[in-house]
């Protein structure tokens, strides 16, 4: 039970995690129509960020603040430089020149913080456990994590949905020439949405770096993961988005830990040992076949006409 | 016309080049040119059948490399239990890689665009984590090929210029056949396709079927050239799956020029000697190695072909 309640808890907080990553990149695609492989480079950058200056400050609180205003300048600065230019171009050369940037992004990394990963060191206040039912205890920062995420998806919503400039940015989605003509400054908009994705992304890094060491290529797995999302959720929606990252964040999370003692009652025990790391790692990709077969625009494609 | 001669001549003189080059190695006595080349050979091998489906099919596949590991695993599994014999080993590798094709190219032509580009990456990481899941071949480790295929006397791949000249002999064929191909009816039918889609359908191609044709001959030639590259290294494991090998060979097509027979060729050796210059210059190549793909990205528009193109024509 206790294991149960513990994995389940786990698996929203990884899927809300992911959330935030996939969350920045549809956006950006589904606004900028731009695809952005080094989506995951700016989530290793917020990392890398927080653990430098939570050592600088002292403070862990003021690192992640910090952190999280230099992926949005970085993410800005990002755009203007060089992605700016690949708007309207052919999907093939947002790949080739993103792939490109990742490169550069994990080469500079290595260069300025060296190839040993960073350690981002929790501050006493977030590491007790909670009691959240009777007798059993969850860490404190995976359930802040799970309140942070949660937040941030109900502003973004609020944000989209309910405000002027939020109704810019669908307006911007659904016809940019339009929105121009209308006398919007469709190039700072633009600018400010990519910069909003990397700010997501880089949350998302920095609040995962206690978890995780914080090392090189930390981005490019979970930018698959992000992907996946978006191919199962459709792309360009956030709601798609926000229920296919919870969705793969439980089944990716339960599948591990739950899946070789499955096995085991199956299968010979070394049949299930050997199967079973395989099997568990391949599940989400499974889903995301099976959701291709029944419905290749994804649950929740974005503009249903 | 002109044009067209320039870049005729630079391609074969390229072509001269890599047939002539066990002689220089040998003449210079210069070794690691050779295995550096045997390398390229291969992976223009791989970067030709991608262009098959990227620059004539017009399917974006971000996840080639997972044939280079599934034909390296066919003959690197099949060298561990004892079968030595390459009669079996190619074979084995073309067809686990053309079974592999068939049921990912099923999935994955179900959608289009930005979605097959991402669902194809999405399946390469998924063959990478089955091969790191692997304890009996290494899993994360990898898994070394102690004897290369034997292919029963008629030709040694210990001996580095018979292995080059078959790997150049193989690169030769693909292409021949890529050449065939592109001209052939089914060719055309899926250039078509790539241009208009919709039109073709109208006219009564089932076009998901010679898309998927098409996508399994690609994924098969990989395959070779995954079981060759098992063999030049005598090593596998799952980083040859990692998706930055893909993006790799997704840049030597682009380099080199899409959609034109001898690009790919071109783009693989452009690519690996600038990695292998820029190496030697800087632990610190992938930074110069990144801005400048973009820069190729902005500016180069249809590769180097392109350029050789336009430049003929002044």
């Amino acid at each position: 039970m206790l294991l149960v309640v513990e994995q389940f808890l786990n698996g929203l907080q990884f899927g809300l995690l992911l959330f935030l990553l996939a969350a920045g990149l549809t956006l950006v695609f589904g606004i900028m129509d731009l695809v952005n492989l080094a989506h995951g480079s700016l989530y290793m950058m917020g990392a890398y960020f927080a653990a430098t200056f939570a050592a600088w400050t002292g403070s862990f609180l003021l690192g992640a603040l910090m952190a999280l205003g230099a992926t949005l300048v970085l993410g800005i600065v990002l755009e203007v430089t060089a992605l700016r230019h690949l708007y309207g171009r052919d999907h093939l050369d947002h790949v080739l020149a993103t792939f490109g940037l990742i490169l550069f992004f994990n080469e500079a990394v290595r260069l300025i913080w060296g190839p040993a990963g960073l350690a981002l060191p929790l501050p006493a206040w977030l590491t007790v456990p909670v009691p959240i039912l009777p007798g059993i205890h969850y860490p404190a920062y995976r359930l802040a994590i799970i309140a942070v995420a949660l937040l941030v998806a109900l502003l973004l919503y609020l944000g989209v949905m309910r405000t002027r400039i939020g109704m810019l940015i669908r307006a911007g989605a659904s016809n940019r020439e339009m929105i121009g003509a209308l006398g919007i400054n469709i190039k700072l908009l633009y600018t400010l949405v990519f910069g909003l994705g990397a700010a997501l992304a880089g949350l998302a890094g920095l609040m995962q770096a206690p978890i995780l060491t914080v090392q090189i290529g930390m981005g490019e797995n979970i930018l698959i993961l992000a992907f996946v999302i978006i191919v199962i959720g459709g792309i360009g929606s956030i709601r798609g988005a926000f229920l296919a990252a919870i969705f793969v964040g439980m089944i990716d999370t339960l599948g591990r830990a739950f899946l070789p003692n499955l096995l085991r009652q199956v299968l010979s025990g070394a049949a299930a040992s050997t199967a079973a790391p395989a099997l568990s790692s391949m599940l989400i990709y499974l889903l995301m076949a099976i959701v291709l077969v029944v419905r290749p625009e994804g649950l929740f494609p974005a503009n249903r006409r | 016309m002109k044009g067209l001669s320039v870049s005729k001549a630079v391609t074969a003189l390229m072509l001269a080049g890599l047939v002539l080059l066990p002689l220089y190695s040998q003449l210079s006595g210069n070794i690691f040119i050779l295995t550096l080349f045997t390398r390229i050979v291969i992976l223009a091998l791989a970067a030709a059948s991608l262009n098959l489906i990227m620059g004539f099919g017009g399917m974006m596949s971000f996840g080639h490399a997972a044939y280079l590991g599934i034909g390296g695993y066919a003959v690197g599994m099949l060298a561990q239990e004892g079968v030595g014999s390459g009669f079996i080993q190619f074979p084995v590798a073309l067809a686990a890689s053309a079974i592999y094709a068939l049921v990912i190219g099923a999935l994955s032509l179900r959608t289009r665009g930005v979605y097959f580009i991402m669902i194809t990456l999405a399946f390469a990481q998924m063959a990478y984590y089955v091969a790191s899941g692997l304890a009996r071949y290494g899993g994360d480790d990898g898994l070394t090929v102690y004897k290369r295929s034997d292919f029963s006397g008629l030709i040694d791949l210990s001996n580095r210029t018979q292995f080059y000249y078959l790997c150049l002999a193989c690169l030769f064929g693909v292409i021949f056949l890529i050449w065939r191909i592109v001209n052939s009816r089914f060719g055309l039918v899926v250039q078509g396709l790539r241009s208009n889609e919709q039109r073709m359908q109208a006219i009564g191609f089932p076009a998901k079927r010679y898309q998927l044709v098409c996508f399994v001959i690609s994924g098969t030639m990989c395959g070779l050239a995954g079981a060759l590259l098992a063999n030049n290294t005598d090593f596998v494991s799952p980083a040859v799956m990692y998706w930055t090998r893909s993006g790799d060979l997704m840049v030597m097509v682009i380099l080199g020029g899409m959609g034109t027979l001898f690009g790919p060729i071109m783009g693989a050796v452009v690519f690996l000697l600038l990695e292998e210059f820029l190496s030697q210059i800087t632990e610190y190549w992938a930074l110069i190695m990144g801005p400048l793909l973009l820069l190729i990205v902005l500016f180069g528009r249809g590769g180097i072909m392109g350029m050789l193109g336009r430049a003929g024509r002044g």
